[in-house]
């Protein structure tokens, strides 16, 4: 399979001597679904800035699609669509003048725009603000208009720094599925993300990038293999003894109704359920204590510092 | 980008920045009337008529040119440069700066917004202007191309502005204390015949010295200047704001990081 993004080497000083950059190297496949994870100031939005030209590159070559940046930029421009960060559109312009502008950069005619400003709007939920001025919206609308106007000339691979930062619940699920729908119907997406439980849920391949340098590059699932430890919370359904020993797991007590099992790599989940039941505990619900790739996403920035 | 989507890019920009102002043509049109028609009734039916002729016309006719001049420079530039500015300000230039669009369509789309306001308030002013005084224009070709070319001259100057414009006190600063200054120093309201030789030659310097002649001699037939050195200084002032505004626009000074 090809690849959407390619990156060697890539590297990113400042005028002021900051090294935000120190020589990542990336690739994406066509048609994933990408995380790029990282805490703040890891070098994430430089590393967006440099692949849509916001940020000049001090070293390194990026390609997308093929076309390299150096080369061609308003050819890899095309191929790309980006939802920054932070609102950056005129909010006194109405939504449906701002979807128009964007499609003109583009070279695309009034005409073609005003067609897909019509899909675009819909499949966002922003019909009726069309014609609405940009300040009005609220913030998970602004969000949705900021995808709006990454999709109208139609990129085979978008880009998304931290799009559901400040939105709630309910609007964060429908951009997932929306996300989820336009990447099966063949849009690379490459997500940065503070949700880890979003980047584990939606995305197929992960990099994890701290201090300037790219710790870990895998599968979703390989880099969850790699978890040695899970801690599940369990309800029960009559008080818990003052003191409790399972033979062979660790657990404790968190209070009369509940305890906290930790499971290691390999250890059967059915067996402590069936000791627990032995020693006349019975359990009536069971959950996670945390998210999964948080704990990784912490150790590995342990180990790289 | 094909020359045909490049055409649009431009035109979107076009169409953008021309309704920019016109929707606020309450601040960005009608003021030029106002100040205008002040100008015209004080320096030159109050003070005018006392003064006598200039030039060879009278002092109304003299000053008409210059103050026509006066509202193209000011409003050219005060359009890209707010506009300018304001897209960086609000971020919403990174809507151009990640599109394929070429800098060169990118300079011309804002120099353009400055180019149509100065000729639509240069049409309202001289409008204002024939209330005050009966204006034969010598030569349509000359005031045409000398209005097109100052306002895209300081077009350009109020994108260069806006570039390194880090608040909105810098995109003031240069109109307060270096377009005023150079325009009242133009020869808008004197004949360069009446200053000392030294003073007469550092106006050369000074690019509103040739617009303001060259407009006069289009409109009047008069000038303290000869009309192909005007044009010709005009035009080596617009090449270089040109040519420094894509520089500027090509290496993303102060635009990106």
């Amino acid at each position: 399979m090809s690849q959407a993004l390619k990156i060697k080497g890539l590297q990113k000083i400042y005028a002021n001597g900051f090294r935000a950059l120190k020589g990542i190297d990336l690739e994406v496949r066509e048609g994933d679904f990408f995380a790029l994870l990282g805490p703040n100031g890891a070098g994430k939005s430089t590393t967006i800035g440099v692949i849509c030209s916001l940020v000049n590159k001090t070293a390194g070559t990026v390609l997308v699609k093929g076309v390299d940046i150096d080369e061609d930029f308003p050819g890899a421009k095309r191929h790309l669509g980006v939802v920054p960060q932070e609102f950056n559109f005129n909010v006194f312009e109405t939504v449906e003048d701002i979807l128009i502008h964007q499609a003109g950069y583009y070279g695309i005619p009034m005409k073609t725009a005003l067609e897909r400003i019509d899909s675009c709007l819909l499949k966002l939920g922003l019909s009726e603000q069309r014609n609405t001025r940009a300040r009005m919206l609220s913030g998970g609308m602004k969000r949705r208009l900021m995808i709006a106007r990454a999709l109208i000339h139609e990129p085979s691979v978008l880009i998304l720094d931290e799009p559901t930062a400040g939105v709630d619940i309910e609007m964060r699920r429908s951009m997932y599925e929306f996300l989820r729908e336009i990447n099966e119907a063949g849009t690379t997406i490459i997500l940065t993300t503070h949700y880890l439980e979003e980047a584990e849920s939606l995305c197929r391949n992960i990099a994890i990038i701290n201090n300037g340098e790219i710790v870990t590059n895998t599968s979703m699932k390989n880099l969850l293999r790699e978890l040695h430890r899970e801690t599940f919370i369990l309800d029960t359904r009559e008080p818990l003894p003052e003191r409790i020993q399972v033979p062979g797991f660790e657990v404790s007590r968190v209070d009369d109704f509940c305890l906290e099992a930790q499971i290691e790599q390999g250890q059967d989940l059915a067996e402590l359920m069936s000791r627990l039941h032995g020693s006349g505990v019975s359990i009536i619900s069971m959950r996670n204590r945390e998210n999964r790739l948080e704990q990784i996403f912490v150790s590995l920035l342990e180990q790289a510092s | 980008m094909s020359p045909y989507e490049q055409y649009i890019a431009l035109l979107t920009l076009m169409r953008k920045e021309i309704r920019r102002y016109t929707r606020i043509w309450s601040q960005t049109l009608l003021p030029s009337a106002i100040t205008m028609s002040l100008y015209f009734l004080i320096f030159g039916g109050l003070i005018g008529s006392r003064i006598g002729e200039m030039g060879g016309v009278s002092y109304m006719e003299f000053v008409v040119p210059g103050l026509i001049m006066m509202a193209i420079v000011t409003n050219s530039y005060a359009n890209v440069v707010a506009s300018f500015f304001g897209a960086k300000f609000n971020n919403s230039i990174e809507e151009l700066l990640v599109s394929p669009t070429p800098n060169q369509i990118i300079l011309l789309g804002f120099v353009s917004g400055g180019v149509t306001r100065g000729m639509l308030v240069a049409v309202i002013v001289t409008l204002v202007a024939s209330l005050f005084v009966d204006l034969n224009i010598h030569s349509y070709a000359v005031v045409i191309t000398v209005v097109a070319l100052t306002s895209a001259l300081f077009s350009l100057c109020g994108l260069i502005n806006g570039v390194f414009a880090n608040t909105f006190d810098d995109i003031n600063i240069v109109p307060a204390f270096v377009l005023t200054p150079l325009t009242y120093l133009g020869g808008v309201f004197y004949s360069l015949e009446l200053l000392p030789e030294f003073w007469a030659t550092v106006s050369q310097a000074n690019p509103l010295v040739y617009v303001v002649n060259a407009f006069r001699f289009g409109v009047l037939g008069v000038s303290d200047v000869s009309l192909g050195f005007a044009f010709g200084m005009i035009g080596a002032f617009t090449v270089g704001a040109y040519w420094y505004a894509a520089y500027l626009l090509r290496t993303g000074t102060r635009l990106r990081t």
